[in-house]
């Protein structure tokens, strides 16, 4: 492995900002600060911090209704992010997104996404884009397993194989579509297998183990840019919590919930880094104060935002016809 | 320069003209690359601009539309194809829950210049999944701009203005017209997406009327004028934004308002522009609005079916009358 020590610290880092991001996104949720619902990304850190440590800002990517993690990992600011799920003016998306649509173009992201399956073609149209302009770009499509049965997860695969265009499908195969068991809704133990069928290459990994999900989307994103076309990734993970905050989740046994808690991927990165002697356990102390501040001061900024004036709800529906609108 | 062609022409010429300046234009759909397209409206593109640039894409839809929305979110200017309007189903949560949403859902900070081109309408003999007009489905939609020409000129200057257009635009093509040939000024600039145009002048009756149904419209009045009544044929042009000014400004001077559309009556969106006149220009109105739509069928295969279902000029002239 030859990750350098800033690099697993960006990661560590990064990974703890999610956790901590969703920790307080579910206690602020369950106090009734945000409203509407969330669906969060606690236990499947890995995936995210794994694929992004290897893009660039111009890179691509599309999210899920599970995208807090997919956002941060790709440079998404706490702040604005906070301040969306509290429906405040000053949101990534003026309040009017949510949860589920967080979006910055900034930064390449291309959108949570509430349709489950629907980001998979938005992705190889900025694939196309990419390849279009010459451009060394990719997208990373990130999707779960419940999505793979969508028609969406085939036309995706077949337009990017046969176009080669630079998409990384990225499943987070968390064992479960909403509440049903993979075993249940689908008759295959490996989504990575679909791959044979678009004539790509299909990987499974280890979606705990955060060196093993950047090495594999390394070599799948250099593939991308050098023109050899999409690869499908899937990355064996588990959502420590339910689909979406007050599910009662009656459908997993406590046996399987227990096994997966022993593989959190953080604990595992921290051990990594501590046998290597990478980090002091003082280092990782300083790590968690920054970012408890970092969470601290990005609640308080969405907190004391104001409520976005009603004149915006007639806005941005298009980016003229604002008064065609208001009438 | 004026050129008679073909409405499809025109619609040809018009991205022609555009892909010649933008290389951010390019064209994706069924066959539309070396087949030039399943009604030939895309014609002999790939000759001038090559396969990167006119696409064909697999039967997929879903694919079609959601790549024209990723590629217009990332910069570039996609006018996409669907093979027939009824196949906009396959790819409706694209178009409906992305290309229509994207903009408003990240507070404005995705422009999505997008084209999705529809050969729509009856008469071709197509049946139930061919034939159908789903405008009011389409217009309903906040986020979608609608256009359905009526005439070459028409259809040339409004591919260019949906092509500039920075929002994702469904652009209706009735396919009885695309053999309607006309003069076509090819150096006139784009005309406005939201202006409509008023195709005969009259003063006793405003007859609102949409694609093949302005030609239908127009025999109609010629037949009328006959009998003493001058209908004044509105064509919107623009589905939505639509031009109410000019549409009042015909109301307020005839006072008698019939709207044809080629869409099954129920919830059409002749039923909107009726519901919108009714609304503002009541008391303009002499007596109620007439709409003269498709009967509430499916559209039959069979041809003396498909002619009873569909409106025509007899219609248009029965429903006239009854007004007087």
């Amino acid at each position: 492995m030859d990750l350098s020590r800033e690099k697993l610290i960006h990661m560590y880092k990064t990974m703890k900002r999610i956790r901590e991001f969703e920790n307080k996104a579910g206690e602020l949720f369950a106090e009734g600060s945000i409203p509407g619902f969330v669906h969060l990304y606690i236990g499947e850190e890995a995936v995210a911090t794994g694929v992004c440590a290897n893009l660039k800002d111009s890179d691509f990517i599309t999210s899920t209704h599970r995208g807090h993690g997919h956002i941060v990992a790709k440079g998404g600011d706490l702040k604005y992010m906070f301040a969306e799920l509290f429906g405040k003016a000053t949101g990534y998306c003026k309040g009017k997104g949510g949860s589920m649509h967080i979006a910055d173009a900034d930064k390449g992201i291309l959108g949570a996404n509430g349709i489950v399956g629907a980001g998979h073609n938005i992705a190889v149209g900025a694939g196309l884009t990419a390849k279009y302009k010459g451009a060394d770009q990719v997208c990373v499509c990130f999707f779960g397993d419940g999505s793979t049965n969508q028609g969406t997860f085939h036309e995706s695969l077949n337009l990017a194989s046969i176009w080669k265009l630079p998409v990384i499908f990225v499943c987070e195969n968390n064992l479960y579509g909403i509440s049903m068991h993979q075993s249940r809704h689908q008759a295959i133990q490996d989504v990575a297998d679909r791959a044979v069928a678009y004539n790509i290459p299909g990987v499974v990994v280890d979606g705990n183990d955060v060196l093993a999900v950047y090495e594999t989307a390394k070599e799948a994103i250099e593939r991308a840019r050098n023109g050899q076309g999409p690869t499908l990734i899937e990355c064996k993970t588990y959502r420590h919590r339910g689909h979406f905050e007050g599910d009662p989740v009656v459908y997993r046994d406590e046996e399987e919930v227990k096994e997966w808690l022993a593989k959190d991927p953080i604990p595992r990165l921290i051990n990594y880094m501590l046998d290597n002697d990478i980090v002091t356990e003082e280092d990782i102390k300083k790590i968690d104060e920054e970012v408890d501040a970092e969470i601290k001061e990005a609640i308080k900024f969405a907190e004391e935002s104001p409520y976005p004036p009603l004149e915006a709800a007639v806005e941005d529906i298009y980016t003229d016809l604002v008064e065609e609108v208001r009438r | 320069m004026i050129k008679t062609i073909t409405y499809s022409e025109a619609i040809r010429e018009g991205m022609r003209k555009r892909m010649k300046e933008d290389p951010n234009v390019l064209i994706m759909g069924e066959d539309v690359g070396e087949f030039g397209g399943c009604f030939g409206v895309t014609g002999d593109l790939i000759k001038e601009f090559g396969a990167e640039r006119v696409r064909d894409t697999p039967i997929s839809e879903g694919a079609i539309v959601g790549c024209a929305v990723g590629v217009a979110a990332t910069g570039l200017r996609p006018i996409a194809e669907l093979m027939f309007i009824d196949f906009v189903t396959v790819g409706m949560d694209q178009l409906v829950n992305q290309a229509a949403k994207m903009r408003y859902m990240f507070g404005g900070k995705i422009t999505l210049p997008m084209v999705l081109r529809m050969p729509a309408g009856a008469g071709t003999r197509a049946a139930a999944q061919h034939s159908q007009s789903l405008e009011a489905w389409l217009t309903h939609v906040p986020g979608l701009k609608a256009v359905y020409p009526s005439t070459p000129q028409d259809a040339y200057g409004l591919i260019l203005s949906s092509i500039d257009d920075d929002n994702p635009v469904v652009f209706l093509e009735h396919k009885i017209l695309y053999a309607f040939s006309g003069g076509v000024d090819l150096d006139i600039d784009p005309i406005p997406l939201g202006l409509a145009d008023v195709k005969r002048e009259g003063e006793d009756v405003t007859i609102i009327a949409t694609a093949r149904m302005v030609h239908e419209a127009l025999a109609a009045a010629e037949e009328l004028s006959k009998e003493g009544i001058e209908a004044e044929v509105v064509d919107p042009r623009t589905l939505y934004p639509l031009d109410k000014e000019t549409i009042f400004r015909s109301v307020e001077k005839t006072n008698k308002v019939l709207i044809v559309t080629e869409e099954t009556k129920r919830g059409s969106y002749a039923g909107e522009i009726a519901a919108i006149i009714a609304e503002e220009r009541f008391d303009y109105l002499d007596g109620p609005i007439v709409r003269v739509c498709c009967l509430d069928t499916p559209i039959p295969f069979s041809p003396v079916l498909e002619d009873y279902v569909i409106p025509d000029s007899k219609d248009i002239i029965n429903a006239v009358k009854k007004m007087f």
